[in-house]
């Protein structure tokens, strides 16, 4: 196993170098300098041309790509265009309220998917099964943004039971940190919440057909442990696979949730980052992200080996 | 009639001779047809077990067979399907007429079913021991060592080599024929009283078949359980039951003791089986008889006797106009036919 994960982590050092040459390219092809940017309002050709010198911005894209490679590799992301903290203090800083976020979405996401499909899998084909089928059916197409601003409007500035923006963090207590993370989390958490009810919804009815779990009724068992323990599993494996893409999915989704709650995370860092043309700050947001997908889908691997044990031989 | 394997506490009837293990009453099983309502595939099914006796519920795919073991499991609901009519009676408590939970106390320590499939009866996730050992936990009151202990005797009891180390591998580590012998011994670790194989060799090699039967017939006389075979092929009823219910078309065709059945089988259905099992040593210009046509599906059975579309026998005017009755037969004890020309025909049965 410690092999299998050595193996999978190896083969997954180029992807950091490819996603940030894209990025490299990107910019390279976006519209904007900024020099012109950083140089600020009326510049002089002179100022900005003392700017891109200053940055080397007037090396070719690939030497440029090749030295920030040769940075990385000696633990320097650089410094910000914009303040004069190192790139790594920037993400550091800001990253524990994005995994705060990204956590209590994911785990919104599971609570809440897991309940729904147990819970219409034991009332197969009745009228609470049809219910969170469409229940589950429209959240997939309610857009986290506009839900982030109901749920805003609502429970913040309407019933003011939550924060309506900001971030504490978890040193301040446990209360204020997740006082301040509910609804963004909710409002993060609704799609993959969504998408988890759909999807164990559908392998729970799957595997509850099988012989294996006929066999378990025929042993007797109890109605629970024909449920929880000869079904949950195996209905699971399909439901970590589509949870592992969604983690970069709700990654990519803190981005506008941040902005909406003025929450000082990665994705605000990242926005700020584009605007402002900071390139580092933006490499360094890019190879994080890259780094916690490519975890993320190992731990799912990893996991194949609890849930189906073929895996393991 | 008793055996003296018989487990103790065997009920005994007002006349002293064995009450029933298992009584079958008219059931009638129905399923949602397609196109909405309920489509009955198994009709007016009768027949009883003793303790320690065995029995083979005989017929081709879609007779019905399943369908009557499943509802004896009471899993008729787990299956989709319902219980319409009849009575299930189990040591002479009537199951259909009790609750849920009192039926799925049974299911283990009463009866327990091994299944056609012994691969996809095992739960994938889970070690063979782990299966084993849930359900004496569960039946049997044992604590984790226990029933530890006890997965390891019974997998030795099904004569699986380096039982102590192979309970702590999965299902799939297991051949077709070894993941049989797990759902044997997973069955008989709850010391049922009423065994029901359905089809347990079908998915499996030839040369597996027969050793699968031999358990089977070897934990019947250890064990005292009775048996209730689910098979299409008689050969292998033959050598195991002692009663037989042959099925068609959801209902019984015929019933009799085994012997009485294969010398003097009184439906054109059952004599057309005899007639279609190979026979080593016979010459070998003997043609197989098949039985044309095929079995009609529920909701498509033919109004007079479900079998006359495909009967060599069928007279018009007699055979399709009515459907016949379960009769019993003159001079045969315990030998019923569906059949109207059953005393008028004389049928082949096993030439020897």
């Amino acid at each position: 196993m410690i092999r299998y994960a050595s193996r999978r982590l190896l083969a997954a050092i180029p992807l950091l170098f490819v996603v940030p040459l894209l990025v490299f390219a990107l910019i390279e092809l976006a519209p904007g300098d900024p020099a012109v940017v950083l140089a600020g309002d009326e510049p002089t050709p002179e100022r900005v041309e003392a700017i891109r010198e200053e940055l080397n911005l007037n090396a070719p894209v690939l030497v440029r790509y090749a030295m920030w490679v040769g940075d990385v590799l000696r633990g320097d992301l650089g410094t910000s265009f914009l303040s004069d903290q190192t790139v790594i203090e920037l993400l550091t800083r800001r990253m524990a309220t994005t995994m705060s976020l990204v956590l209590v979405a994911m785990i919104f996401a599971v609570v809440l998917g897991a309940t729904l499909a147990l819970v219409a899998t034991l009332r197969s084909g009745g009228i609470v099964d049809r219910f969170v089928n469409g229940l589950a059916s429209i959240a997939i197409a309610i857009p986290g943004f506009w839900f982030g601003l109901v749920l805003a409007s609502v429970f913040a500035v309407g019933l003011q039971m939550f924060p309506a923006f900001g971030y504490q963090p978890l040193a301040d207590g446990f209360w204020p940190w997740l006082s301040h993370l509910v609804l963004p989390g909710i409002a993060l958490g609704l799609l993959p919440a969504a998408e988890v009810t759909l999807q164990l919804r559908s392998a729970l009815g799957q595997v509850m057909k099988s012989d294996y779990v006929l066999n378990a009724e025929a042993k007797g068992l109890s109605r629970s442990s024909v449920v929880f323990k000869h079904s949950l599993k195996n209905a699971c494996i399909p439901v970590v696979t589509v949870l592992g893409f969604r983690v970069a999915e709700v990654l990519a989704g803190s981005v506008t949730i941040e902005m909406i709650y003025n929450m000082p995370g990665l994705g605000r860092t990242a926005i700020e980052a584009v605007q402002g043309r900071d390139i580092p700050v933006l490499l360094g947001f890019v190879l994080f992200s890259t780094t916690v997908v490519v975890l993320v889908n190992l731990i799912v691997d990893i996991s194949y080996g609890y849930f189906n044990p073929k895996v393991r031989s | 009639m008793a055996r003296e394997t018989a487990p103790a506490g065997t009920r005994t009837d007002a006349t002293g001779g064995t009450a029933d293990l298992l009584r079958v009453e008219n059931l009638s099983v129905e399923f949602p047809s397609p196109s909405g309502g309920w489509q009955t595939t198994v009709q007016d099914v009768s027949f009883s077990l003793k303790p320690g006796g065995s029995m083979a519920l005989v017929g081709e795919s879609g007779s019905g067979k399943t369908v009557t073991s499943i509802a004896v499991m009471g899993l008729t609901g787990a299956t989709g399907g319902r219980i319409a009519s009849g009575r299930i009676v189990f040591d002479g408590v009537d199951l259909t007429a009790g609750t849920q939970k009192q039926w799925r106390d049974l299911r283990g320590p009463g009866m327990g079913m091994i299944f056609q499939q012994p691969i996809r009866s095992l739960n994938p996730a889970y070690t063979v021991g782990d299966q084993i050992a849930e359900s004496v936990r569960k039946h049997l009151g044992m604590n984790r060592k226990q029933a530890r202990a006890r997965a390891v005797e019974m997998l030795d009891m099904v004569q699986i080599p380096r039982a102590a180390q192979r309970i702590d591998d999965y299902p799939h580590a297991f051949s077709g024929g070894m993941c049989q012998r797990v759902m044997i011994a997973m069955v008989m670790a709850c010391n049922p009283r009423l065994l029901i194989a359905d089809e347990p060799t079908t998915a499996l090699d030839v040369t597996v078949q027969e050793r699968i039967l031999e358990l089977l017939r070897d934990l019947q006389e250890q064990t005292g359980v009775a048996l209730l075979f689910v098979s299409h092929d008689l050969a292998v009823v033959a050598e195991l039951c002692r009663d037989v219910v042959v099925m068609y078309a959801g209902e019984v065709a015929e019933n009799a003791p085994s012997e009485q059945l294969f010398f003097h089988p009184r439906h054109p259905y059952t004599s057309g089986l005899i007639g279609s099992i190979p026979k080593p040593g016979l010459s070998t210009d003997r043609r197989l008889r098949a039985i044309p046509g095929g079995i009609p599906a529920p909701g498509a059975w033919p109004h007079g006797c479900r079998f006359s579309s495909r009967c060599e026998f069928a007279v018009p005017g007699r055979c399709d106009v009515a459907h016949p009755g379960l009769v019993r037969l003159d001079g045969a004890a315990e030998h019923h036919a569906r059949c109207v020309r059953a005393a008028e025909l004389s049928l082949d049965g096993v030439t020897v």
